[in-house]
């Protein structure tokens, strides 16, 4: 039962040895993977792995409901993975990306042994830190302090070396101050950065990275960045799932992009990230929802935001001039097109849309095999946070008549001081002392 | 920075497992879990200690006027007073550790969802707070014993013996109970009717003398009757009868072990059988 590829390696307690871990402290020189001529190890393999989850349509919950229905439950089978295979190379920063429902998840808990795989076989070479996911074995009534050791033990250091590494810890997070303070009462964005700072921290040579997006201000970001950007020039290897498609050019050597729990491609970062994007924008009008089915009369091709030097962005800065294009291709005739656009932030409220037409004097429809080019200047008043953009297309004007929707076509940042509520108003509010008899008169 | 070769083979992962992790890792985190329930529970709040005494204390002041001056049974043994303590203060290490875990790991579902954590962990370490809890009451029963004038005698010494197959049989339940909770929701619901059946099932309120006929033998068949009397014997009252006097031919003794038994082997069946796809019925 003991598990030997993640037993607990005999750590060298050494604060030296640790230090020299921490990338963005120390600058440490690793040997470049590439000039060594032994060909490469493999880190993860993964042959034939299936999972099947048996979703009951009865659900049956209770010892007196098992006890008293006599009838067996029926299951419906969800094939969240099939026959996947797939290998890693040690040092290899590897992107897995795919919408919601293709599997990813279901992956990266099989590699974290969370979920048992159905069948196939996962190998791995090296030690695996044990979290997907930041902050996970946080305890909100434990302080920094105590959470840190717990948090390493999990890892598998011993608890001295757990401690011996809190201020390395702290300081990256910026925390030091808060050492003593309960997690309930730290604050997000604290959370976060204390959470990333323990899993850098970690000297597992395997990472599994679940959907690590811009945390905390500008410069804490540009710290995670330059983690990232030193990880992957080290030995250690990445596993990284995430949906914003920059991060995945930016980071990974490869990637991977899942459907419908296969492998859809698999390559450079850079043309899988172009495959995951071209799958976004085919999504069939009302998908989901509704049972249209087949090629949409009108399918976005491309959309980005920009700076106000015309640089395409992902991160968008608090308050910055912010312009938005899109293109999009016509298959068939479509008689009077309106597109629509809106974005979701990270509670799903959405906080502002937009509709567009095309320009009066020309004809007011498109053949097929033309494309229409969307692009202009959006107000910037997003408040930091994650936002989704949504799309549809409409034909005549008419918001009934759907001819393409996709829920969720582009991930971005935005980032800079925060504020309150969801949107940022101009405001010209001015305060002075006045008399009470004064202000009672007007 | 150079990592042992052995480490860079590739090896099976394991899949998710009741110790899956290590020993080190397991016991590490075992005791961390633990100590740190136990420090939030007696040192967390204000008057943390004297709450959780409160509790086994007023029970004890509710019984002991109860069965001394309504039932008149407390007259019949010696140190009755003490006795009625010290038993619901070690009942109250089996109800404590069986009743906790039972929603222990349902409640701690984000650690088993989102990390590779060994399963055992979280029944166990409930087990053993409730040990800790155990061992800062005794000083207070010990205390009482002193001032109601037990003499210490060299049997205290044999507490752990006693201690041990409590602990085994809580452990064997807390695992059973946690397991199937996942799947039965209502699994708490069902084992506080069973505990409580326990609680007047065991010779804990009245001594076991005042029992007598096939009643007793039924009793005796309850696996921690045993268990609770021979407490008794070496810790309070050495002249009661001893377990083999109070037994009435080997079957009653042969039942409980067999329940005994029958408990521990399903806890840890159980447990294993669930643990890998505990994840997924969370």
């Amino acid at each position: 039962m003991i598990a030997p590829a993640i037993a607990i390696a005999a750590t060298s307690s050494s604060v030296a040895g640790f230090f020299a871990r921490i990338a963005p402290l120390t600058p440490v020189i690793y040997l470049p993977l590439l000039t060594t001529h032994a060909p490469p190890q493999v880190a993860i393999e993964v042959s034939g792995v299936e999972k099947t989850f048996r979703i009951p349509t009865q659900r049956v919950d209770s010892l007196k409901e098992r006890l008293t229905t006599f009838s067996q439950p029926g299951y419906r089978e969800l094939h969240a993975l099939r026959d996947l295979s797939f290998e890693v190379e040690r040092g290899e920063f590897f992107g897995i990306v795919g919408r919601n429902g293709s599997g990813k998840s279901t992956l990266l808990k099989i590699l974290a042994s969370i979920y048992a795989a159905d069948a196939g076989r996962v190998r791995m070479a090296g030690r695996l830190a044990p979290f997907i996911e930041l902050g996970v074995g946080f305890n909100n009534e434990l302080t920094a302090r105590e959470n840190v050791e717990l948090n390493g033990v999990m890892m598998g250091l011993t608890r001295r070396d757990a401690r011996s590494r809190l201020g390395a810890v702290l300081e990256f997070a910026e925390l030091q101050e808060f050492v003593d303070l309960k997690l309930k009462n730290y604050s997000s964005g604290m959370l976060v950065r204390l959470a990333f700072s323990m899993m850098i921290q970690s000297d597992a040579e395997i990472l599994l990275i679940d959907e690590v997006l811009a945390v905390g201000d500008a410069s804490f970001q540009q710290k995670c960045a330059d983690v990232f950007n030193e990880i992957r020039d080290s030995p250690r290897t990445v596993v990284f799932v995430t949906h914003d498609m920059s991060a995945v050019e930016q980071y990974c050597h490869r990637a991977m992009l899942l459907h419908d729990g296969g492998v859809r491609a698999m390559g450079p970062a850079d043309e899988v990230a172009r495959s995951y994007l071209r799958l976004n924008f085919e999504q069939a009008p009302g998908e989901g929802e509704g049972d249209m089915g087949g090629m949409a009369d009108i399918t976005l091709v491309d959309v980005w935001l920009e700076d106000g030097d015309g640089e395409r962005i992902v991160n968008v800065e608090k308050e910055s001039e912010l312009r938005f294009g899109a293109v999009f291709e016509a298959h068939r005739h479509v008689e009077g097109p309106s597109f629509g656009f809106a974005f979701d932030n990270a509670d799903g409220v959405e906080v502002t849309g937009f509709g567009v037409s095309l320009a009066e004097g020309a004809p007011d429809a498109v053949e097929p095999g033309q494309r229409i080019r969307l692009g202009g200047e959006i107000e910037n008043r997003l408040e930091p946070g994650r936002y989704v953009t949504k799309c549809w297309v409409h034909r005549e004007h008419n918001l009934s008549n759907l001819v393409l929707h996709s829920p969720h076509v582009l991930d971005f940042v935005v980032y800079g001081k925060e504020g309150a509520g969801v949107v940022a108003l101009d405001h010209e509010i001015e305060a002075s002392v006045v008399d009470a008899a004064k202000v009672e008169g007007t | 920075m150079s990592a042992e070769p052995a480490s860079l083979e590739l090896r099976d992962v394991p899949g998710p497992s009741a110790l899956g992790g290590g020993r080190h890792r397991f016991f590490e985190l075992l005791w961390l879990m633990s100590v740190t329930e136990f420090k939030r529970t007696f040192f967390g709040t204000f008057l943390g200690y004297v709450w959780s005494l409160m509790r086994p204390l007023l029970l004890f002041a509710v019984l002991l006027l109860v069965f001394t001056q309504i039932f008149k049974i407390g007259s019949q043994v010696p140190h009755y007073e003490v006795q009625l303590l010290f038993n619901i203060v070690l009942f109250g290490l089996f109800q404590e550790a069986t009743g906790a875990a039972v929603s222990s790991v349902v409640s701690q579902e984000g650690i088993v969802r989102k990390t590779q954590f060994p399963r055992l962990v979280i029944p166990l370490s409930v087990v053993l707070t409730a040990l800790f809890t155990l061992g800062l009451n005794m000083i207070v029963v010990v205390a009482f014993m002193l001032a109601f004038g037990v003499t210490p005698m060299w049997t205290w010494l044999l507490f752990p013996v006693i201690l041990l197959p409590l602990l085994v049989l809580s452990a064997a339940l807390a695992m059973l109970l946690s397991a199937l909770n996942v799947r039965f929701r209502d699994v708490g619901i069902i084992w506080v009717v069973i505990a409580t059946a326990l609680n007047y099932g065991t010779p804990i309120i009245y001594p076991l003398e005042i029992v007598q006929g096939k009643l007793k033998q039924i009793l005796m068949a309850n696996p921690l009757t045993p268990i609770f009397h021979q407490a008794d014997i070496w810790m309070v009252n050495p002249q009661a009868e001893s377990v083999r006097e109070a037994v009435h031919g080997p079957l009653p003794i042969l039942i409980g072990a067999a329940v005994y038994l029958a408990v521990c082997v399903a806890g840890v069946w159980v447990f294993r059988r669930e643990a890998p796809r505990i994840a997924e019925q969370l």
